[in-house]
C-alpha cells in the first residue's frame, strides 16, 4: 500500500505563495485534485514528482522524502502536462527508452506490455511527431506505466482531449485504481473529477479548501448562498414579496442600474419561488442571471466554508 | 554510480545528429576541407599557410562553434521543451546523465572538428612538421573543454546558443587574438600549449605554458561538469499553473 504524504507543505516563488500550508494524504484509488487554473495544482504535483522542493513542510512517499531522491522514481509514474517528448522517436522506441532508463530486466517485454495496456501497438512504429493529441497522451501513459509503478501522477491529463479519448483514458485510469495503485490527477473541471475520482481534494489559491467524495464536494458547492441579478417591471414590489420567504437572505434594490441583487440561501426553493411570486404579483421578469457562477467564485466560497 | 548510460547516449546522439543540426555540424568542416583543397591546388604545400589555416580558422573558429552546437544541443532543447523530465523521472543519478551527455558532446565535437582538422592538415601539407597532428590534438583537447563549458551553459541558461556564440566568436576569436590578457584566458590558447609541444615552435605558439594550459583545461572541464550535474539535481520544472 502506497501513500503520498503532504505535510504542512508550502511553496513560494519570490513573493508569490503558490501552495499554502497544505496537508493531505493520497492513498490507493483515484484521487482528483480539483481547482481553478492558477490554484497551485501543478506546483503541488511537481513537488509530489520530485521536481520542486517544498519551501517548508515535507512531501514523502511511504515515509521517504521525494525531493532529490532518485530512488523514489521506481514507484512513481509521471504523466507531465507539457508536450515535449522526443518527437523524433517512434512511440515504440520512446517507451522502450523509458523502460531502459528504469533499468528493467527485460525492457522490451515491459515496453510491449505498456503499449498493449494503452492500446497503441498499432502505431508503435510511427514517429511521435505524427501522432494526434490523444495518441501522444496514450504513449505518455505507456511511458509512465512501463515500470509498473504503484503511484501514478497526471497533470491535467484531459486537457485538449476529445470525448472519445477522454472516455478511453478514464477507463484506463479506473483500471489502474482498481488494481490498487495510487492514482492522482489534476483538473479544473468538476464534472471530469466527479466522473472518475473516488476522492476529491480541492485546492483554491494555494490553499487546501475541501476534501471528500464527490457527493460531499457537490453538496458544498450547491449549498452555498447563490447570488442573482434580476431585472423586472417593478423591482421594489418584487423585492418586498421575495424577502418574506425564508429562502432569501438579503435583497438590494439598485435604482441606478434598475436591478435587484438577491442572495438566496435555499437554492431549490428560491428557483421555484421567484417565477411564482412574479406571476402572482403580475410582475414581468426581464432577466434573471446568477452573478457568481464562475468556477473561481464557487471555489472561493469553499475556501471560506 | 556509472558514468555512462547507453540509453541517455542514444537519445542524445539522435537529438544531435537529427537533420538540421547534422547539416550545421557538417557545414564548417566541409568549408575547411574545401579551402584546404583549394589552397593545396592553388598555392601548393606550404607550412606557414597550413599553420595559418589550421590555427586561424580550424582551432580558433570552427572548434568553438562546433562545440557550441554539440554542447548546448546535448541538453538545451530537452530542457526547453520539457522532455528532459523523462530522463529525470528515473532512478538514475543525475551526474550520470550529465557525464553521458558530456561524453556524447565530446565525441560529436571531436568527430566534426578534430578529425576534419587532421584531414585538412594532410590535404594542405601532408602533415609536414607534424602540423596536422599538432592542430588535430589541440582541437581534440579543446573539444573536451568546450563540450563541458557549453553543456553547462545549456543546462543553466535558455539562451545558451546565443551566449555560446558570443563567447566563441567575440571572446575566443576577437579578444583572444587581440588582447594579451584575454588571450591567456581562452580555451584556444590552452589547447595551443598542447599543440605547441607536438608541432614546430616557429609556427605554433601559446600564451601559456603546457602545465598551466593542461591544468586550466582539466579545471574548466571538471568544474563545468560538476556544476552542470549539481544544477540538474535541483532542476525545477517551473509550474506553468
Amino acid at each position: 500500500m502506497t501513500t503520498l504524504q503532504i505535510d504542512h507543505t508550502s511553496r513560494w516563488f519570490g513573493n508569490v505563495v503558490a501552495v499554502n500550508d497544505v496537508t493531505m494524504d493520497i492513498t490507493p484509488g483515484i484521487t482528483g485534485l480539483l481547482g481553478p487554473n492558477g490554484a497551485g495544482k501543478s506546483t503541488l504535483i511537481h513537488m509530489m514528482a520530485g521536481f520542486l522542493a517544498p519551501s517548508t513542510g515535507s512531501v514523502t512517499l511511504n515515509g521517504e522524502t521525494i525531493w532529490r531522491n532518485e530512488a523514489s522514481y521506481r514507484h512513481i509514474g509521471l504523466v507531465p502536462e507539457r508536450e515535449g517528448m522526443y518527437d523524433y522517436l517512434s512511440g515504440g522506441d520512446f517507451v522502450l527508452a523509458n523502460a531502459e532508463l528504469h533499468e528493467l530486466p527485460d525492457p522490451r517485454a515491459a515496453a510491449a506490455r505498456a503499449l498493449a495496456t494503452v492500446e497503441m501497438e498499432h502505431a508503435a512504429d510511427r514517429r511521435i511527431s505524427t501522432y494526434s493529441k490523444g495518441m501522444r497522451q496514450r504513449v505518455k501513459m505507456a511511458s509512465a506505466l512501463v515500470h509498473d509503478p504503484s503511484v501514478l501522477l497526471l497533470d491535467e491529463p484531459f486537457n485538449g482531449m476529445d470525448p472519445r479519448q477522454r472516455m478511453h483514458l478514464m477507463e484506463l485510469l479506473r483500471r489502474m485504481g482498481d488494481e490498487g495503485r495510487t492514482v492522482l490527477f489534476s483538473s479544473h473541471i468538476l464534472e471530469e473529477v466527479e466522473q472518475l475520482a473516488s476522492h476529491i481534494e480541492v485546492i483554491v489559491a494555494g490553499r487546501h479548501a475541501a476534501s471528500g467524495n464527490f457527493r460531499k464536494i457537490r453538496r458544498l458547492m450547491t449549498d452555498r448562498p447563490h447570488r442573482y441579478v434580476v431585472r423586472s417591471s417593478d423591482d421594489r414590489r418584487l423585492a418586498a414579496a421575495l424577502i418574506g420567504d425564508p429562502s432569501t437572505a438579503g435583497i438590494q434594490v439598485n435604482q441606478d442600474d434598475r436591478e435587484l441583487h438577491i442572495q438566496a440561501v435555499d437554492f431549490p426553493r428560491f428557483t421555484e419561488l421567484l417565477p411564482r411570486v412574479a406571476r402572482d404579483q403580475g410582475i414581468r421578469l426581464h432577466s434573471v442571471s446568477p452573478s457568481d457562477e464562475s468556477l473561481e467564485s464557487v471555489f472561493s466560497y469553499l475556501v471560506a466554508a | 554510480m556509472s558514468v555512462y548510460h547507453p540509453t541517455v547516449a542514444r537519445l542524445t546522439y539522435r537529438a544531435l545528429l537529427g537533420r538540421r543540426r547534422a547539416l550545421m555540424l557538417c557545414a564548417l568542416p566541409a568549408l575547411l576541407l574545401l579551402v584546404a583543397l583549394a589552397v593545396r591546388v592553388l598555392v601548393g604545400a606550404d607550412d606557414a599557410v597550413t599553420a595559418e589555416l589550421l590555427g586561424g580558422f580550424a582551432l580558433a573558429t570552427m572548434v568553438p562553434l562546433i562545440g557550441v552546437i554539440a554542447g548546448t544541443g546535448a541538453i538545451g532543447p530537452e530542457i526547453d521543451d520539457g522532455s528532459v523530465v523523462y530522463l529525470l523521472a528515473k532512478p538514475l543519478k543525475r551526474p550520470t546523465i550529465i557525464l553521458t551527455k558530456l561524453v556524447v558532446a565530446i565525441g560529436v565535437t571531436v568527430t566534426f572538428s578534430a578529425v576534419p582538422t587532421l584531414v585538412a592538415g594532410y590535404l594542405l601539407n601532408g602533415n609536414s612538421q607534424q602540423l596536422a597532428v599538432a592542430y588535430a590534438v589541440g582541437a581534440a583537447v579543446a573539444s573536451v573543454a568546450y563540450s563541458a563549458l557549453f553543456l553547462l551553459l545549456g543546462t543553466i541558461s535558455r539562451h545558451a546558443v546565443v551566449i555560446g556564440l558570443v563567447y566563441a566568436l567575440i571572446w575566443e576569436t576577437l579578444f583572444g587574438s587581440v588582447m594579451p590578457g584575454a588571450r591567456a584566458l581562452s580555451v584556444q590558447q590552452w589547447a595551443l600549449s598542447v599543440a605547441e609541444r607536438i608541432g614546430p615552435e616557429s609556427l605554433i605558439s601559446s600564451e601559456v605554458s603546457l602545465p598551466v594550459g593542461l591544468l586550466l583545461l582539466v579545471a574548466v572541464t571538471a568544474a563545468g561538469t560538476g556544476w552542470a550535474g549539481r544544477k540538474l539535481r535541483t532542476l525545477t520544472l517551473a509550474g506553468e499553473d
